[in-house]
């Protein structure tokens, strides 16, 4: 039987409740939400905290998904599902539909929220490459209320690491929205919910010549962090969409990232599926950009 | 510390610790052995259970985190001596070989009905990705459910024409 380590339960009632305990535990205790990154990671004891903050109360503070006009704003709170299910979210972003029908499984999504995946800041984990590719942005409280807004590459410092610290909480994602945008999200994987064994998203933004105004790419499995290509985005400005630059832009995300051989393929394999999703995904973008979505 | 919450209508408190899954609290201090324990990994579903209406894997929530909240298990699908739709679904078309998943299957499978009364091949087949079969190899499973959409439509539309 796989349990964790004894540990004292506290239930959150609030954020300020939530920062509020954390200023008081420290690094002794960890918010707990949907649980299925952390609990497993605590039965096998790779993780252990003395307590553990459990913050579903709050799915009615920080379960949402609002557009402001030039910003969608999601809580931290928003299960996987509402993620998915929402046609508001899929018809601005469509990347995150993509992206949310390959992560784990139906009732794995009923309990995973987007903050918890983001502050797991597992290599593998989708939703950071979706955020990343998107340029989202992540709101950070501290006690006293005071908050920090901090980029995906700031957000993301390593492996299981990120900008928020032990007294903080992720509490929003913010993704900016721009005009003649379109986005994807392809996922390689053994077997229905298992972890990507290479994953890509993409977003282009097209100028009124039809030429690409900005794009970007985010990839995940492949490296120890999941961060932009910059050099991707700027091969692809200023050009008109076509194959050869779809090619030319999965060329430079082959070289760009950093894949291990393990039990889902050689490295080379990874940098061959990294390539061609790169293609299909900014190849299905600059379509929907095209068709308005 | 304590924890209460209601299960198959019925409220309960315990005394339990933090780090207590929901799936050996149901098992162990309720002794509602439907519910079955498997990988504890997240990754079969044998411990599927509903947590305000939702499916979740139980071997992944804590007992503490149901606190205040209404679970229903396997055991809170029939009503009285009658069998759910989808109970006697899996009965009549096989659904089940050795009986180890089945109890997920069908809180999972009923909540499928319960959202889409009447799913395709497709969408069952999605619905139970996250749960793991080794007799049936599925087919059996789908036709269960399928069995019970046809079956409750059926009911429904008899209710309607009596009434």
């Amino acid at each position: 039987m796989q349990v964790p380590a004894p540990f004292e339960y506290e239930r959150a009632t609030t954020v300020d409740h939530a920062i509020g305990l954390l200023e008081r535990l420290g690094s002794s205790a960890r918010l707990v939400a949907g649980g299925h990154s952390l609990l497993p990671m605590m039965k096998l004891r790779l993780a252990n905290f003395e307590y553990l903050i459990d913050i579903n109360p709050l799915h009615e503070e920080l379960g949402y998904i609002r557009f402001t006009g030039d910003e969608v704003r999601v809580g931290a709170l928003t299960r996987h599902r509402e993620l998915l299910e929402s046609d508001e979210l899929a018809a601005v972003f469509p990347i995150f539909r993509d992206a949310e029908r390959v992560i784990a499984d139906p009732v794995v999504r009923n309990r995973g929220t987007l903050g918890g995946s983001l502050c797991q800041a597992d290599p593998s984990e989708d939703l950071s490459a979706v955020c990343t590719t998107l340029g989202a942005s992540c709101v950070i409280r501290g006690p006293g209320g005071a908050e920090r807004v901090v980029g995906m590459e700031e957000f993301h410092v390593g492996p299981y690491e990120t900008a928020v610290g032990d007294d903080e909480m992720l509490i929003e994602v913010r993704v900016p929205v721009r005009p003649a945008g379109g986005s994807a999200y392809e996922k390689v994987e053994r077997r229905a919910g298992d972890w990507a064994v290479v994953s890509a998203g993409a977003a282009v933004w097209l100028a009124g010549d039809g030429t690409v105004a900005d794009a970007r790419v985010g990839l995940a499995a492949v490296g120890p962090n999941t961060t932009g290509i910059p050099e991707i985005s700027a091969a692809l400005r200023g050009n008109a969409p076509a194959e050869e630059l779809y090619d030319q832009a999965g060329a430079i995300a082959a070289r760009s990232c950093d894949p291990v051989t393990d039990q889902r393929g050689s490295a080379d394999y990874k940098r061959h599926l990294a390539h061609e999703l790169t293609r299909r995904t900014l190849r299905k973008a600059v379509e929907r950009a095209r068709s308005g979505h | 510390m304590q924890v209460t919450m209601t299960v198959n209508d019925v409220e309960v408190t315990r005394e339990i610790e933090g780090r207590l899954l929901l799936v050996h609290f149901l098992r162990d201090h309720l002794g509602l052995t439907g519910t079955h324990w498997g990988c504890d990994t997240s990754n079969c579903g044998t411990c599927v259970v509903w947590l305000d209406g939702e499916p979740v894997k139980s071997c992944t929530v804590l007992a503490a985190m149901a606190g205040g909240h209404e679970v229903r298990t396997v055991e809170g699908l029939a009503k009285g001596a009658e069998l759910d739709p989808i109970q006697e679904g899996f009965r009549q078309c096989h659904g089940l070989q050795c009986g180890f998943c089945t109890p997920g299957m069908m809180m999972t499978c009923r909540a499928l009905l319960d959202k889409n009364p009447d799913p395709t091949d497709a969408e069952i087949r999605e619905a139970i990705s996250g749960q793991i079969c080794r007799c049936t190899g599925y087919s059996t499973i789908i036709r269960s459910v399928r069995w019970a959409s046809v079956h409750e439509a059926a009911a429904k539309q008899e209710e309607v024409a009596q009434a």
